[in-house]
């Protein structure tokens, strides 16, 4: 494995990571607007407990991606920055809108932190809808990605402003992806949320929303399937003819079932480790299907690699990095994962 | 609009939004932690209330800061790709240890909020010290990069692409040490004297409150010497843009002919098709005394470089003297501040203090907003100084003002919920009695 692809897989750890904590926030975001029933505030005071502790930790992950990607594939961060820029900057207006809302709905009261009041409210669905559109598009991105529409300088569509700001990511396929990713997300945050959870009511709304999202999430994947034949054909011969593509699939597969069975039968912790591992294999498949391209069909991961040195210096950062947060991370999350709730300052 | 210049205001005023929080974000974990500390040692409720009502507006403007700041990592990309495509490789190493420093102050920030009842008190306050320190070093990072913007170095330039490429370099170029520390002081000594701004202006109606007069102490304590320090880091830094942005440091001074022995321009209106600068009041051999040290010095003036290559010498120059005078009232209320507590006077019982207190409230932070004005606009029409023009580096989206238009409009509106929920929170700080 050379260096440029040792980065490389970092980066998809770094974005899986992401999808698995930031995710989550995002998907208690989709759980808070479908709040339904007599529980409804119990609901999103559950919701709101989980995320606030960790939220901005986990974000975090996808500054990470992003930093190693302009470090050590520079053409690839400004061939993306410049194609995708309507719908990254639309990510980043969601991003914003979502922490700010989110602060401002649990600090925004008076010393107590009180929330439920008419203004409070409305910073808890400017979090939703945020939480809505944010995952939306950045799955499409990847859609936009995977069908290999950024090539060289997006000419092959056409001149047009339509045609190469516009054209690379609206199509069916990767607005599909986007479908997809929201959805997964949603299904994460509903599995941890009936372990969040400390009510057997509130556990029971939980879980039928994670069953309810699990079956979606399959029907989301046989459309981008679908799709693919058409909008992505590279990354679909791959999914489907590559060497590793078959166990991938059964392993993914198992996992899903595995999920399910184990929502169905409550138990919580089996649930959150297979749908955890049914999200990260799909991201990896993503990434496999287009290896060995940072953005096919025509930027390699080696030619768009930044110089050996750079490399070696980030991968030594990393490493160093890695020592200080691992042990904070776990601290984190030990601290608020294993007990009780409680109120905010 | 020219797209440029839609790009340029939109990442300005990103920048300007963002330096806010982030100034916020470096310096408000100490005050915290030392009201935090000053309860731990005293037992006095009120440093524990005061430490969770600045935990409470950290909370805010650091959400704010955070996701600000993912804008701004983006928008290298979508603004400037051909910047980054450039630079990536030679300087997106600071921005990694930021990472890492930025992923490690929102891992304890998280503790330190919604840990007080979850975790012992000394692992408590050393969440916050983690906080201050991390935070502290992620600005410290973000500011080498851009240093390495002003004095690139690192690279070799071969045909127009980057060769021998040194990251260690890089991040060792020469302006990162004085621009580092002008700025780490900039943030202590504008959010400490803000918040003894805040509090000296509420201690005018209520000066015997004794939750804003400790509040007052703490604040003055980190802001006050870094106010008085900030002078001599400014002249520091002063002396190394002369060198090293000869055009930039002409631009903040009007000088247009290179002059030896070169006055000192205060105030004034640069006429720059006259090349004279109306209006100013000028102190013999004061600029070479400043820049050099040496009252004989030459001082290089914007005529050694072509036309094209000026920055916008009325609005630099403007800011740096904004800057300055701002910067100098702020190190002079500090010294005031620090004579009277040490002759052991009480000081929110006087009077003119508090309200020169008050009034400095807003100035650190529209000092370093100047200050930014003159280091980004002064490197105009360089994106990296000497390198790569900013016209060369934009990206080739038309219709830039839609973005540029979308994101002012959404930081007014933040803007102004902050201000808002700031505002709210600071008529209910209780009183307490000695």
């Amino acid at each position: 494995m050379s260096l440029a692809e040792l980065v490389a897989g970092i980066i998809v750890v770094a974005l899986n990571a992401y999808a698995l904590l930031g995710g989550a926030d995002f998907g208690g975001g989709v759980w808070d607007l479908l709040a339904r029933g007599p529980r409804r505030e119990r609901q999103r005071q559950l919701i709101a407990e989980a995320i606030g502790p960790v939220w901005e930790a986990n974000h975090v992950w996808l500054i990470l991606a992003i930093v190693l990607l302009f470090t050590c594939f520079p053409p690839a961060f400004a061939r993306l920055g410049t194609l995708l820029h309507i719908p990254l900057s639309l990510v980043l207006i969601g991003i914003v809108l979502r922490g700010s809302a989110f602060t401002f709905w649990r600090y925004g009261g008076g010393a107590g932190g009180g929330h439920g009041s008419e203004t409070e409210r409305h910073w808890g669905v400017v979090f939703a809808i945020a939480s809505l559109i944010t995952p939306l598009l950045l799955g499409t991105t990847v859609g936009s990605i995977a069908s290999g529409a950024l090539g060289e300088g997006g000419r092959g569509k056409g001149e047009g402003f339509f045609q190469v700001y516009v054209g690379p990511w609206l199509t069916p396929f990767a607005l599909s992806v986007g479908v997809f990713a929201l959805i997964a997300f949603a299904f994460l945050a509903a599995v941890y949320l009936t372990l969040e959870a400390q009510e057997r009511e509130l556990q029971e709304d939980f879980r039928r929303r994670a069953l309810g999202a699990g079956v979606a999430l399959f029907f989301a994947a046989l459309a981008a399937l679908l799709l693919s034949q058409r909008w992505a054909p590279r990354v679909r011969e791959a999914l489907i003819f590559a060497p590793w593509a078959v166990p991938l699939h059964l392993l993914t597969a198992a996992t899903a079932v595995t999920a399910l069975a184990a929502l169905w039968r409550r138990r919580w912790r089996v649930a959150r480790v297979a749908a955890a591992t049914q999200v990260s294999l799909i991201l990896w498949g993503w990434a496999l299907a287009q290896y060995p391209y940072v953005l096919p069909p025509d930027l390699p991961v080696e030619a768009a690699a930044a110089p050996a040195v750079t490399l070696r210096l980030v991968l030594a950062a990393l490493a160093l990095g890695a020592l200080v947060l691992l042990p904070s991370l776990y601290y984190l999350l030990r601290i608020f994962k294993s007990r009780q709730p409680s109120e905010v300052p | 609009m020219s797209d440029l210049l839609a790009a340029r205001s939109q990442m300005a005023v990103s920048l300007a939004f963002h330096i806010v929080f982030a100034m916020v974000g470096i310096a408000m974990p100490v005050l915290m932690v030392v009201a935090e500390r000053r309860w731990q040692v005293t037992g006095q409720d009120v440093y524990l209330e005061l430490a969770r009502r600045w935990a409470k507006g950290t909370a805010i403007l650091f959400a704010v800061g955070a996701v600000s700041g993912t804008v701004l990592s983006f928008e290298l990309g979508l603004l400037w790709p051909e910047f980054m495509r450039f630079a990536g490789p030679i300087i997106g190493m600071p921005f990694s240890l930021e990472g890492f420093a930025f992923f490690t102050e929102a891992i304890f920030l998280g503790v330190y909020l919604y840990g007080w009842e979850r975790i012992s008190r000394r692992a408590h306050l050393a969440a916050g010290v983690l906080v201050a320190v991390s935070g502290g070093l992620s600005g410290i990072f973000v500011v080498i990069a851009n240093a390495w913007m002003n004095t690139p170095t690192g690279f070799e330039l071969v045909a127009g692409r980057a060769v021998n490429v040194d990251p260690l370099a890089a991040m060792a170029n020469p302006a990162a040490l004085p621009q580092a520390v002008h700025m780490a002081l900039a943030a202590y000594a504008a959010t400490g004297l803000g918040v003894a701004g805040i509090h000296a202006f509420l201690l005018l109606k209520d000066p015997s409150n004794a939750f804003h007069r400790r509040a007052l102490v703490i604040a003055l304590l980190v802001g006050g010497p870094a106010a008085v320090l900030q002078p001599v880091a400014g002249d520091f830094a002063a002396r190394h843009v002369a060198r090293h942005q000869p055009t930039k440091l002409a631009a903040a001074e009007a000088l247009f002919e290179t002059t030896a022995p070169a006055p000192l321009v205060l105030g004034g209106w640069p006429d720059v098709a006259a090349r004279r600068t109306r209006g100013a009041i000028e102190i013999p051999y004061g600029l070479s005394l400043l820049a050099f040290h040496d009252p004989r010095a030459e001082v290089k003036g914007l005529d050694v470089v072509p036309r094209d290559e000026w920055p916008n010498v009325p609005i630099v120059h403007f800011a740096f003297q904004l800057m300055v005078a701002l910067g100098t009232y702020m190190a002079l209320v500090a010294l005031w501040a620090g004579w009277r507590g040490w002759r052991g006077k009480d000081l929110a019982h006087d009077r003119r203090l508090m309200r020169a207190l008050a009034l400095a409230t807003p100035m650190g932070f529209i000092a370093t907003e100047a200050g930014w004005v003159v280091t980004e606009v002064g490197r105009q029409p360089w994106v990296i100084y000497g390198v790569l023009k900013t016209a060369d580096a934009v990206t080739p989206m038309p219709g830039l003002i839609v973005p540029f238009l979308t994101f002012t409009l959404l930081y007014c509106f933040l803007g102004a919920i902050v201000s808002w929920l700031l505002y709210r929170q600071i008529i209910r700080s209780p009183r307490v009695t000695e």
